[in-house]
């Protein structure tokens, strides 16, 4: 398309439901659309009126109007409006009125038909109003962030550039006040023409190479090259670029076979920015970092507690925008993390420094990396072994206390069990700790099998790690080699079993009469773990997320050919499906549980969910007969 | 305010007397198609927004390098039929030695000469009343391309969305605006007249853009300083 048009193009594809589109579908619209200018105050469309094309807010801002009056929406730059009577009798159903000086793209209703028809994601966007959800893992994989996002989404800036015959000097000197360490080394007409673009004065450029620290490095200082070496000498000329439409899942695997951490983005010919795998890595974290950051700016526990509902607008984020469960699970349990570990830092400040040294543990789904939008607390106190009680516990039972009612304030719940670091119980020097592991892994019963899936997902949050460590070691090298252990874990894991059989019935029900909901983590996510955490104890794992661990079961033949891969789709599906029930309750306002509610599952997705059940229940058969409970009682496995 | 006695009435003749005495059949078309009635609304007038990539500002030593237009009315600007000419650079001018954007030299060496597009041109303009922003520029280099390569002189009404900008203020100002304008490269006058307006900024300098951009700021003048039923004679210069 003209290059005359690039603003307009480059605006479109910044703003979604657009910055899905190819670069083909985005020149198309950028080059069809027509231009009106509205003063403030001016009305856009009138209710009823006949509309012929989607209305884009390029920039001003709009205000639309129920039929009663009510404001409905107010829209900013980007944003998109008339949709709804294009969909409905293409007839406005809402007034809008411009606010500000507005200048409105109008894209013709023809456009969006073909979009609306052959485009599911725009689809998806039009009708919700916002990125598709996904409805199973297929979708999912494919709209996860990184497999859906385009690269040129991370160009934020124009690329430094630099001719070939510049002197390093002189480019170091550029480079020395850039914040990127990187430029592209062009030189005037070279041969190959899929690099070689017109610049501003209509001369011709050829890229020859990305030009990084490392470069000046290696080629440079390490052989003792004049710093007036041309840039073109030093620079390595094998250029991986990418197209401006790719992913930034192809943009990776690019970086990953090259073994290249920057990479050239390019429009049709034309260089438009230089990207770095760690621009990639930041713009999949971007929203929690953000959140981790405010976290540690906060000077009071109450601070803290009001970040409660960005806490769940980061989670509501990553899964609108297709993030898979282990994104998500890490983001939050980074989340919960940074809270423990400012509220340590805040009552530090308070209490004085600690008498002797501490860790703080969290256990369960936080020590895992897969906390969801409700959770509770679980943690506890490991002191150094020079605790005394008589001196310093009520140093610790005021940290304890402190930590605990801020992170109940900031939506952990109280642990209903009792498991926290104010129970005298769960604030132990690490001698006791160690003497309660041994028992439990020893002598197991009932409660002790309970606190063995609590505490054997162990994690240090704040504090001394080599005290964790010593607790991490104990259980990888101790529990798995006890089999009567494993067998009674084993038994222990049997007891939640999956929904099989109603979930079937409620599957080939044909009307929506079940209204039964099911707990996805009692009867799903938890055995699926417990079972997990079993196998990786029995191959002396010491990983802790359950998809880490199943990597490693997969290395050993504790499992046949393939069951770790379906363990491992199950458990997606499973928590996803939890995931994204809870984003469901927060939209509509309720308070989100563990719940899902079959009705709100597309028939896709239930029959995905029915397969993991499946396939936990698989394997809870399988378990039973691999740890069976050895004769003669408590034994030692032979080495 | 304006120093022509009778605006209205000079222009009427002109473009009769021009339609009787063209040459070519192009421009003939042209000049008799022109919207000419000075007390049409500005509302229901075909505009066409006009802008000329140069090669420098005196249209006797400098030459058109491109050509944008597009269509338009104060209802929609028709962004598909915008039109785009590379043309060749005059005699005199190397490819090389001249600036301008996204032009390369392939284009260049291939390019028309703008008596081989100028029909084509003058097609695109046919009943639709030019807008530029700071018409010196267009008025005097168009006349003279016109005229070196057909024989006729091409001159007519136009609205100048820079010139509405300055009749709003008052005339000292104004005329220590343009003096100061006029030595500042067009695309940043273009673009600060339309942040007034709270248009976006576009990357200028392409013939393309900134006829979309003047066609946005002529949109936004009239709604703020004028209505659609301003007769048009009253905007032209």
């Amino acid at each position: 398309m003209d290059p005359e048009l690039l603003d307009i193009r480059r605006h479109l594809g910044e703003h979604p439901p657009f910055d899905g589109l190819t670069d083909d579908q985005l020149d198309d619209i950028a080059s069809h659309v027509e231009i009106s200018y509205y003063r403030a105050g001016s009305q856009i469309l009138a209710s009823g009126q006949p509309i012929a094309a989607l209305f884009y807010v390029r920039s001003g801002a709009v205000e639309v109007y129920r039929r009663s009056g009510d404001l409905f929406d107010r829209l900013g730059e980007g944003s998109l409006f008339g949709h709804y009577g294009l969909l409905r009798g293409r007839r406005a159903q809402y007034p809008a009125i411009a606010i500000e000086d507005t200048l409105i793209y109008a894209i013709d209703a023809d456009r969006f038909d073909a979009l609306y028809e052959t485009d599911g994601d725009f689809a998806d966007f039009i009708e919700l109003g916002r990125p598709r959800t996904g409805t199973s893992v297929d979708s999912q994989t494919r709209n996860n962030d990184r497999m859906a996002t385009r690269i040129r989404k991370l160009v934020t800036r124009q690329p430094l550039i630099a001719e070939s015959d510049a002197s390093a000097r002189d480019v170091a000197r550029q480079l020395a006040d850039e914040p990127s360490a990187a430029l592209l080394v062009v030189e005037p007409q070279g041969d190959d023409p899929r690099y070689t673009y017109a610049d501003a004065d209509g001369a011709l450029w050829q890229v020859k190479g990305i030009l990084t620290d490392a470069d000046f490095r290696a080629r440079l200082v390490a052989e003792g090259r004049p710093v007036d070496t041309p840039v073109g000498e030093i620079v390595n000329e094998q250029l991986v670029a990418v197209q401006s439409d790719e992913t930034m899942q192809e943009a990776m695997l690019a970086m990953l076979r090259h073994n290249v951490h920057h990479l050239a983005v390019m429009h049709r010919r034309r260089p438009i920015g230089v990207i770095r795998l760690e621009d990639v890595v930041r713009y999949e974290t971007q929203s929690s970092l953000y959140l981790i950051e405010s976290i540690f700016s906060q000077r009071h526990p109450e601070g803290l507690a009001r970040l409660l509902p960005e806490v769940r607008n980061a989670a509501v984020r990553l899964i609108r925008e297709g993030a898979d469960s282990r994104t998500v699970g890490t983001a939050l349990s980074s989340i919960g993390r940074s809270f423990v570990r400012r509220l340590l830092e805040l009552a530090e400040a308070e209490l004085g420094p600690p008498p002797v040294p501490y860790a703080f543990m969290g256990m369960g789904s936080m020590a895992r990396n897969e906390q969801t939008l409700v959770t509770d607390q679980d943690n506890a106190l490991v002191l150094d072994d020079r605790f005394d009680p008589q001196q310093h516990d009520d140093y610790f039972a005021a940290l304890a206390q402190r930590v605990s009612d801020g992170l109940d304030a900031c939506g952990y719940a109280y642990c209903k069990g009792g498991i926290m670091a104010t129970n005298p119980r769960w604030r132990q020097p690490l001698w006791v700790w160690q003497r309660y592991f041994r028992s439990w892994i020893q002598a197991p019963n009932a409660e002790r099998l309970l606190h063995s899936n609590i505490f054997f997902d162990l994690d240090n949050l704040y504090g001394e790690e080599r005290l964790i460590e010593t607790l991490q070691t104990l259980i990888a090298t101790e529990a798995g080699d006890s089999l009567a252990f494993l067998a009674a874990m084993s038994r222990n894991a049997l007891n939640r079993t999956p929904p099989i059989g109603f979930f079937r019935e409620f599957v080939t029900e044909k009307d929506g009469q079940q209204n039964d909901s099911i707990n996805v983590k009692r009867r799903g996510t938890a055995p699926l773990t417990d079972l997990i955490r079993i196998h990786a104890l029995a191959c002396g794992s010491q990983a802790q997320n359950s998809f880490e661990r199943l990597a490693d079961i997969k290395t050993t033949s504790l499992l046949g050919p393939g069951v770790a891969d379906r363990l491992s789709y199950s458990l997606e599906v499973l928590s996803l499906a939890r995931l994204r029930d809870q984003v469901l309750d927060i939209e509509q306002e309720r308070e989100p549980d563990n719940n899902i509610e079959p009705r709100n599952v597309p028939a896709k997705q239930r029959a995905e969910i029915k397969e993991a059940f499946r396939a936990l229940s698989d394997a809870q058969k399988f378990l039973r007969f691999r740890y069976p409970m050895p004769s003669g009682g408590l034994q030692k496995r032979g080495r | 305010m304006r120093l022509k006695a009778d605006p209205h009435a000079r222009w009427h003749d002109w473009l009769q007397e021009m339609a009787r005495r063209a040459d070519t059949p192009a421009l003939r078309d042209f000049y008799a198609a022109f919207p000419d009635n000075p007390e049409a609304a500005i509302g229901d007038t075909p505009l066409v927004a006009i802008d000329l990539e140069t090669s420098g500002l005196d249209p006797r030593q400098h030459g058109i390098l491109s050509v944008g237009v597009v269509p338009f009315t104060l209802n929609a600007i028709a962004v598909a039929r915008r039109r785009h000419w590379i043309l060749r650079p005059p005699r005199g001018f190397s490819g090389e030695s001249v600036a301008y954007h996204h032009i390369t030299h392939s284009e260049v060496e291939q390019a028309p000469d703008l008596a081989d597009v100028l029909p084509e041109i003058l097609a695109e303009l046919q009943g639709r009343l030019p807008v530029v922003h700071y018409h010196p520029v267009e008025r005097r280099f168009l006349d003279r391309a016109v005229r070196e390569r057909t024989g006729s002189v091409f001159r007519f009404p136009l609205i100048d969305t820079m010139e509405i900008e300055a009749k709003r203020h008052r005339r000292r100002w104004r005329l220590r605006l343009r003096r100061l304008l006029r030595r500042s490269p067009a695309s940043i006058r273009l673009n600060d007249s339309r942040i007034r307006y709270g248009l976006p900024p576009y990357e200028g300098h392409q013939a393309v853009l900134d006829a979309i951009g003047t066609a946005e700021l002529l949109q936004a003048q009239i709604q703020h300083h004028y209505s659609r039923s301003t007769p048009v004679g009253q905007l032209w210069v």
